[in-house]
């Protein structure tokens, strides 16, 4: 794998601004900054707990935030429902156990979106569904449903049912986390294929050799704050912080 | 089964009585004749005990002619009817107060349900409360409390509650108008039926649309103007052709109209009440059944939270809930059979109990009637056998 | 590109914004979120208050709670005296006043075996089922009927909740063994075991229980030698038992369905036969498995046995019934029910409250 080509340019793409969470009394998310620029890849990670899913969440409001700023494609979220779909709409989510409706044939879970919500004619969105599962590889597989198909099967399909919808930027909460080794790479390839084409990506992964050809920065959380930040290379070979290290030699096996 | 082991020679099973097979096949005919003499014993006691009372054996008395009266009829019947038209009429209104209390209690479940999933604190707990009261106290208790303690000690007909002096409601009933349908209304009746033809057709054509161009017609109002504002229109259009018989006081009680007998009454609210307690409950966990990743999935897709519910939530959680229900109302059914102990003239109360007395023939009439609900409960469950395959979730 | 960032000093957490904390964050969140969820709170408050306080005014505040007859419940409030006057016949139905001390002792070692068999604490529970089996029935009979000494006291005179609580016994202590039975017997490899099993358990399942009782009294003496007379009472307990145990089939068998096939086979390779596999390995693990099943089951035949008043028993209900036509009190049935649905209320609930106790501690267990 060689190293992917940085595309990203000076426009934000999504922006946290002294985020704050609380679930009841605990202080989930604490004075979370981070700009994403269009086209870059960031990689998240830290111990479990440290608020990774929390703090993507906030980003296409699936958690609410209580104090700071989310804003998204120049758009600031509010509870406004709306306002919370527009920006929805320009954000892709893949999630750690799939969720894909298994009433629905994987063709179908594709469509469901563009039709409903983008009002596509059927047959176009059909035709675009084909084309991103195609790019998956797994178009053969169309007009199965999602429980008769793989683990990293299913995830493949998650990405085309996301990309679907044509989003700006994607987030991924741990892609990867709830398959079988071999499953592992499926997944990660159509994931590296993603990025080269310039897809603006938030992956939280424990995935490094996936961080370390991929992703523009690293990003090390842990009890809900960001403590480090660094391109790849920096990032793993000179962590700062005891904390990063104590991960990545856990992570890392060292 | 009987024979599993036949390709192993002889020698290596053992002594005959050690042999599974063996012992299963003498076990099953022991069973049988066992079986064959019980049931023969039971055969031969009973033709005893008839033959000593002087009871007649066969389905002839079907024929015979019944002289007693029944408070409810649907279809005609008198002092000449037979035995046979009194099994009809039981089943009838069997079938009346099933019908009746299936739709209130999906109606009132399916309310209560949703509402204890509410995000309001207040409402879920209200609903929860309706749940766990009417669930946890007898049926029968409950249909004894709305007839005898609310309905029967209601005022008499002088003083009958009323709405708008056109429903009444005392001791003796719930009287209601009564619609007379004059002539040319039923061009209103065919007006339905177009409708709802043309509705169909127009969801076919919606369906057509939205792939040829994305965009979907308003259905949510298209449908009930074609199906409801149709037949309204020519309703009014061709003069109301339709008059009500409007209940009035004659003497002591009213006449005209439609009357609900309070035992009719009592029982439908009583099961409609109970069962919908039931419902409640299964469309609360059919809902809930549906894991929360789904709804997240759905909003990350920026579905709004209307065609999550319709698109996402409700497909999967019907396949919980449609069995379910289904059992529930086989339950309604059965337990409207409790009819007989206010007196409300169902099929057991009116075949297996006044035509019972008067026959005597006991062994023909609680046949006939316990086959009924077999035949019912038989025909549900392959029903749903049939819809389980049809909508089982495809898996690996 | 990439910015470079390192945090010295951790950020300590701090307190939510006051919005939500406390009472007041609760209320924000759970009941004035939005101008639809405020709308509906004082709506469904304003309800509740409408409903609740003349419900509360009538059966608490101006209630009637002492006195001994008629003339004393003159105000609008319930007429409790009404109930107290005739609870003696509530519980005890006919049953002669002298001997009532041997229902007592039935009801005090029936809650005993009750406590014994469902505080999971107390030890000894193979003990307590074979008791509750076997022991406690026979001892309870004889207190109740007669015999040893004892006055003989006619089924006839039995009645009010000492009925019901017999008739509920009864039924749960005949239907569980048949049902286990008949649920061993429809997965019997056997095909007539199993098709006799199948047809009885779906006979009884397709028909209401009032046609059973109804069978069980006007069918029943055509089954038996004409001068063999059985008991009206014993008719509808072989009636109730029969009917419960093919739901209790349906239970059990639910259970042994999630015991995986493995235990079975590890039981047959160690060299046991099918009743020591059943009966010390696959059973012992699928009854645990129901426990909810069983009570739950076991609350609809409770709720149930108030069928018995349609053929003529005179069960708690039905003495509840008999009072609301009582030409010196009459009009107050609503007092009388109100008073049965909450003894039913407290037990059903009850029992379905320890049904879900059970469940989250198998649960926990697994
Ligand atoms: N809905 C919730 N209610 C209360 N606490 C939660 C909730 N979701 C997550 N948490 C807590 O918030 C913290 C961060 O969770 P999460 O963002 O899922 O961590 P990560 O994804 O980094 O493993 C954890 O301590 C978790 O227990
Ligand atoms: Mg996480």
């Amino acid at each position: 794998m060689g190293s992917v080509q940085t595309t990203s340019s000076d426009i934000p793409m999504i922006e946290l601004q002294r985020l704050n969470k609380w679930y009841g009394e605990f202080h989930v998310l604490r004075d979370i900054d981070l700009t994403v620029r269009k086209g870059e890849r960031i990689v998240i990670c830290g111990p479990s707990g440290s608020g990774k899913s929390t703090m993507i969440r906030c980003i296409n409001h699936l958690e609410e935030h209580q104090a700071g700023d989310v804003i998204v494609n120049g758009i600031t979220m509010t509870r406004d429902v709306k306002r919370v779909e527009q920006i929805r709409r320009h954000v892709g989510m893949v999630f750690q156990h799939f969720n894909l409706f298994p009433h629905l044939s994987v063709l179908d879970n594709c469509c469901l979106s563009p039709v409903w919500v983008k009002k596509t004619p059927r047959k176009k969105a059909v035709d675009t569904a084909m084309m991103y599962l195609e790019r998956v590889k797994i178009a053969d597989q169309a007009h199965k449903y999602p429980g008769q198909l793989s683990g990293g099967q299913q995830q493949r399909v998650a990405i085309a049912r996301s990309l679907c919808m044509h989003p700006d930027v994607m987030l991924f909460d741990e892609p990867t986390s709830a398959l079988d080794p071999e499953m592992i790479k499926e997944v990660l390839d159509v994931m590296i294929e993603l990025a080269e084409e310039g897809m603006t990506m938030l992956c939280v992964t424990h995935e490094m050799g996936f961080a370390r050809t991929v992703a523009d920065r690293v990003i090390f959380m842990d009890e809900g704050q960001i403590i480090e930040e660094n391109d790849p290379e920096t990032f793993f070979n000179h962590p700062r912080s005891p904390r990063t290290r104590a991960f990545l030699g856990q992570i890392l096996g060292h | 089964m009987l024979r599993p082991f036949d390709s192993l020679p002889r020698r290596g099973r053992g002594p005959l009585w050690r042999d599974p097979a063996a012992r299963a096949l003498v076990f099953q005919v022991l069973l049988l004749i066992g079986l064959a003499s019980v049931i023969g014993l039971l055969v031969h006691n009973t033709l005893q005990n008839l033959d000593a009372r002087g009871i007649n054996t066969g389905f002839d008395f079907l024929d015979n002619r019944a002289g007693f009266s029944i408070s409810q009829t649907l279809i005609s019947y008198d002092g000449n009817s037979t035995y046979g038209r009194t099994f009809v009429i039981g089943l009838l209104n069997t079938l009346l107060v099933s019908a009746l209390g299936i739709v209130a209690a999906t109606i009132i479940g399916f309310t209560v349900g949703i509402a204890r999933l509410s995000p309001n604190y207040l409402l879920a707990k209200l609903a929860t409360v309706y749940v766990e009261l009417f669930r946890n106290i007898p049926l029968l208790l409950q249909i004894l409390f709305w007839y005898i303690a609310v309905i029967r000690s209601m005022p008499s007909p002088r003083q009958s509650l009323s709405l708008g002096d056109m429903v009444f409601l005392n001791g003796r009933g719930l009287f209601v108008p009564a619609p007379e349908p004059q002539t040319g209304f039923w061009f209103s009746v065919a007006a339905l039926l177009a409708g709802s033809v043309a509705a169909m057709l127009m969801a076919r054509h919606n369906r057509q649309r939205q792939s040829r161009t994305g965009r979907r017609l308003p259905m949510g109002w298209i449908i009930p103007a074609l199906v409801l504002g149709l037949p309204v229109m020519v309703f009014l259009v061709s003069g109301s052709p339709l008059q009500w018989d409007v209940p009035a006081l004659k003497g002591f009680n009213f006449s005209g109209g439609l009357t609900v007998l309070p035992e009719l009454l009592a029982l439908w609210i009583a099961l409609s009440i109970y069962t919908a307690a039931f419902i409640a409950e299964i469309v609360r966990s059919g809902i809930q059944s549906v894991p929360k990743g789904q709804t997240e999935a759905a909003r990350a897709l920026s579905l709004p939270p209307r065609l999550t519910m319709n698109q996402v939530i409700i497909p999967q959680a019907m396949r919980v809930i449609i069995p379910q229900m289904t059992s529930q109302y086989l339950n309604l059914i059965k337990n409207s059979s409790l009819a007989t102990a206010i007196g409300y003239p169902d099929l057991v109360a009116v075949f297996a109990g006044t035509t019972l007395n008067q026959v005597g023939q006991s062994v023909e009439i609680m046949a006939m009637t316990m086959a009924v609900y077999l035949v019912l409960s038989l025909l549900v469950s392959l029903l749903m056998n049939i819809y389980n395959a049809r909508t089982a979730l495809r898996e690996r | 590109m990439a910015t470079s960032f390192f945090r010295e000093s951790l950020i300590s957490p701090r307190k939510p914004p006051v919005s939500r904390q406390g009472l007041r964050g609760w209320l924000h969140e759970n009941l004035f979120s939005g101008p639809v969820n405020s709308l509906v709170t004082l709506l469904v408050g304003a309800l509740a208050i409408y409903a609740l306080v003349p419900v509360i005014e009538w059966a608490l505040i101006k209630a009637q709670w002492v006195g001994d007859s008629r003339a004393d419940c003159s105000g609008d409030g319930a007429c409790w005296v009404y109930i107290e006057t005739r609870l003696g016949s509530l519980i005890y139905g006919f049953y002669p006043e002298a001997q009532r001390w041997r229902v007592d002792i039935v009801f005090v070692l029936f809650v005993v075996l009750g406590i014994w068999l469902m505080v999971p604490a107390v030890p000894g529970k193979k003990v307590a089922a074979l008791v509750g089996l076997l022991v406690f029935p026979v001892v309870a009979f004889f207190l109740l009927s007669g015999g040893f000494g004892l006055e003989h006291v006619p089924t006839r005179r039995w009645g009010g909740l000492m009925l019901t609580l017999v008739i509920a016994s009864v039924g749960i202590v005949g239907s569980l063994p048949l049902g286990i039975v008949l649920a061993l017997g429809r997965r019997s490899s056997m095909p007539l075991v199993r098709g006799v099993c199948v047809v009885f358990i779906e006979f009884w399942r397709g028909v209401p229980l009032i046609t059973v009782l109804f069978m069980a009294s006007v069918m029943f003496p055509l089954f038996v030698p004409e001068d063999f007379n059985i008991d009206k009472l014993l008719r509808a307990l072989v009636g109730i038992m029969l009917f419960w145990s093919a739901y209790m089939a349906e239970v059990v068998r639910s259970g042994l369905q999630a015991i995986p096939s493995g235990q079975g086979e590890a039981g047959a390779a160690l060299g046991l036969g099918y009743w020591q596999r059943m009966g010390l390995v696959v059973l012992p693990q699928a009854l645990k498995l129901v426990i909810p099943g069983i009570v739950n089951t076991f609350i609809a035949l409770f709720k149930d046995t108030t069928l018995v008043l349609i053929i003529g028993l005179f069960d708690f209900l039905a003495l509840i019934k008999a009072g609301t036509s009582d030409s010196s009190w009459l009009g107050f049935a609503i007092e009388g029910f109100v008073f049965a649905a909450l003894v039913y209320w407290i037990f059903c609930f009850g029992m379905s409250r320890y049904s879900q106790f059970i469940e989250r501690r198998l649960y926990r267990g697994h």
